[in-house]
């Protein structure tokens, strides 16, 4: 394949089909397809009111408590010996991670929708977490996908929803996991096309889902460019996040693309090592194919059957990636590498012990790839890590990866 | 150019009678059944065979045809193979159509010219692709109808007088009128708004218009058959092939004696459609 000539902007997609390059579109059954349309009307005609994105800031600043801090990682730094690490702090937003952004501001596009009854689906739980949050704060009614696998190992989450009202709905086909949940996810929308509104967690499945995701996420982008403006009064050298689904990393990265002194680095599960099926690292490790509505790399086998992979971590556990990964992937402007499971367990152990902060497993992806990528950089170097969510969830896990029982 | 499609739905035409359109998944439970239980369907009354290209991820069906894709995944079916079934049926039968249906993903990886290529040698007819709406017709759509082969394409309830026109576009064969939301295998609409919609489409076309998604026994083959060009049953006819097997497995009952006594039942209703019209 030919690579593609630069853009002038990395900022200007999707196209009016959907399209990031060869990768997104619409790849949905005729039901669903006037609902997306649907959608994408109600959402253009949002983006451009004020009194929406007055409504979504109103919200993000008395709701989740944003702006999120840009905090100096001092003994971090230290510890690695090389560039300054700034952590962007997603983990104190209310319900404790990134995925509350983005559902303000859908469940204020479902009521502008007149939609009555919300869906979601949910691998670690935290947007399940966040979307029976949102539900409960404008009381609607809400159905959580969940994997069963998932279920079983994200137990106090499973709890918080009930708590908000949620129903959760296991999901026992495949291997219980993300990509399971998304499927059923998908069937309801499809069977209660009327009433429902479909509030997708990442930047993926069919247009305008990665667009509007990706925007409603650029939140975090955008305030710590300014932050670190306002800190180091120059743009970070290198910034660094997870990528599951990758809302939290092209949310981070978005308002950086066309800073082209900024080195972009997005980090995929890497699970039990890319020699085998048990990652998720499916830029690093896998092809472009068709899921959940869109054209993405995948975890894939050669008869374009999908695969499960795997991830220590619940929320990274998913064998897709967003279209805009892939276009980015491929354009050139951002640099996927994938970190093991021991290393991301490595890195939230270290997190805890010398900043005193709890990462949620996906963020201590990011950490553990920053914790490779430091030390080859200056001292008067910045990076900035997206630390996405807050890891109480995973103390369980991690536990019973170090061998202990709690 | 006329396919077996055209040619079949002229002669059910003549005939006058509804086509009985009957869905199975290639490869379960197994490759040598699925053949078998494929070879049944023309004697026992099928007009024309939707042939299942099984997906590990497949969206918009219900749990009876999510279970056949993964057991005929399990038992190591693949396009190849599938492709193969159509092969050895057309060795024995070259006359019944045969429409591949499922998603577009494994047909991406085989890649699309040398799929339509093989597609048409092995004697397949048309494709219908779930997740391939006409937003997304140069991908296949457009390709697939230059290579010879109609693509059915789905309208649903949620298709509205605007769009329907951009739906039956590139359609050729005939169309296939999903008559509910929701996913395969769901209740029976009432059949009433089927006819109501039948109507709505055939302003708009000349195609032939099947209609599917919930018809189980002959006598809702009958009352669809009544309104509809066709008659399309999947869900009951996996169904009875899972019913020939215990929960651990075992074989206790022959599928392809299973699916055929069900769609004789199946035709005899659809048969009998026109006649209560007429009456």
């Amino acid at each position: 394949m030919n690579q593609p000539p630069a853009p002038n902007s990395f900022r200007v997609g999707p196209d009016e089909a959907g399209m990031f390059g060869i990768f997104g579109g619409r790849f949905v059954a005729e039901t669903l397809m006037p609902l997306i349309l649907d959608l994408q009307r109600h959402w253009n005609e949002a983006k451009e009111d004020p009194a929406y994105q007055a409504e979504v800031a109103f919200l993000g600043k008395h709701y989740t408590g944003r702006p999120s801090p840009l905090y100096f990682a001092e003994r971090l730094t230290d510890h690695l010996g090389g560039a300054k690490i700034y952590f962007k702090r997603e983990d104190l937003n209310h319900t404790g991670s990134h995925k509350i952004n983005n559902c303000i501001g859908q469940i204020l596009l479902a009521r502008r929708m007149g939609k009555t009854r919300i869906i979601a689906e949910t691998g670690a739980g935290q947007h399940g977490v966040a979307s029976a949050t949102v539900a409960a704060r404008f009381g609607l009614p809400c159905v959580v996908y969940m994997g069963a696998t998932d279920v079983e190992r994200q137990k106090p989450n499973v709890f918080r929803m009930n708590l908000l009202g949620a129903e959760v709905r296991p999901v026992t086909a495949g291997h219980g996991t993300l990509k399971d949940a998304m499927n059923e996810a998908l069937r309801d929308w499809v069977t209660n096309v009327e009433d429902t509104y479909y509030l997708i967690g990442t930047a993926a499945g069919p247009h305008p889902y990665p667009e509007l995701v990706r925007d409603l996420q650029s939140v975090i982008g955008i305030e710590a460019r300014a932050q670190i403006l306002e800190l180091e009064g120059r743009l970070p050298d290198a910034i660094v996040a997870a990528v599951g689904g990758g809302s939290n990393a092209i949310g981070l990265f978005h308002p950086f693309l066309d800073d082209s002194q900024v080195a972009i680095h997005g980090v995929e599960a890497g699970g039990r090592g890319l020699d085998g099926v048990e990652h998720c690292a499916s830029m690093t490790a896998g092809s472009p194919g068709v899921l959940h509505g869109n054209r993405t790399y995948l975890m894939q086998n050669e008869d374009g059957q999908i695969l499960d992979g795997h991830s220590v971590s619940a929320g990274l556990d998913y064998p897709g990636v967003g279209p805009e990964h892939s276009w980015l992937k491929d354009a050139g402007r951002v640099v996927y590498s994938p970190i093991l499971d021991d290393e991301a367990v490595e890195a939230f152990q270290l997190t805890t012990k010398i900043e005193g902060i709890i990462p949620a497993l996906e963020s201590a992806h990011a950490i553990a790839h920053a914790v490779k990528l430091a030390p080859t950089m200056g001292k008067d170097q910045i990076m900035i890590v997206n630390f996405s969510g807050r890891g109480d969830k995973d103390v369980h896990t991690v536990a019973g990866m170090l061998g202990m029982e709690i | 150019m006329t396919t077996r499609i055209d040619r079949r739905f002229a002669r059910l035409k003549e005939e006058n009678r509804p086509a009985l359109v009957t869905y199975f998944m290639g490869g379960d439970p197994d490759y040598e059944t699925a053949l078998s239980i494929m070879k049944a369907l023309p004697e026992a009354g099928s007009d024309v065979i939707e042939l299942g290209m099984p997906f590990s991820d497949p969206m918009a069906d219900g749990p009876a045809i999510q279970a056949a894709g993964l057991r005929a995944l399990k038992a190591g079916q693949t396009l190849s193979r599938t492709l193969q079934m159509a092969r050895d049926f057309r060795a024995g039968d070259d006359d019944t159509p045969i429409v591949m249906m499922g998603y577009y993903n494994p047909i991406y990886i085989y890649g699309v010219e040398r799929f339509l290529s093989d597609a048409k040698k092995a004697g397949i007819d048309g494709l219908i692709i779930v997740d391939l709406p006409p937003e997304m017709d140069e991908e296949l759509c457009v390709p697939a109808l230059k290579a010879g082969l109609n693509f059915i394409r789905l309208a649903t309830p949620t298709t509205d007088e605007e769009r329907m026109p951009k739906v039956l576009q590139n359609t050729s064969g005939f169309v296939y009128y999903v008559s509910m939301t929701g996913v395969t295998g769901a209740a029976l609409p009432d059949t009433s708004k089927v006819s109501g919609a039948v109507a709505r489409i055939k302003k708009h076309t000349d195609l032939p218009v099947c209609v599917g998604f919930g018809v189980k026994t002959a006598r809702q083959a009958r009352a669809i058959g009544e309104a509809a060009d066709g008659v399309v049953v999947g869900t009951a006819i996996v169904a009875a092939i899972a019913q020939c097997y215990d929960a651990k497995g075992a074989q206790v009952a022959d599928p392809a004696e299973a699916v055929a006594t069900l769609v004789r039942g199946l035709a005899a209703g659809v048969r009998e459609a026109r006649l209560a019209v007429a009456r």
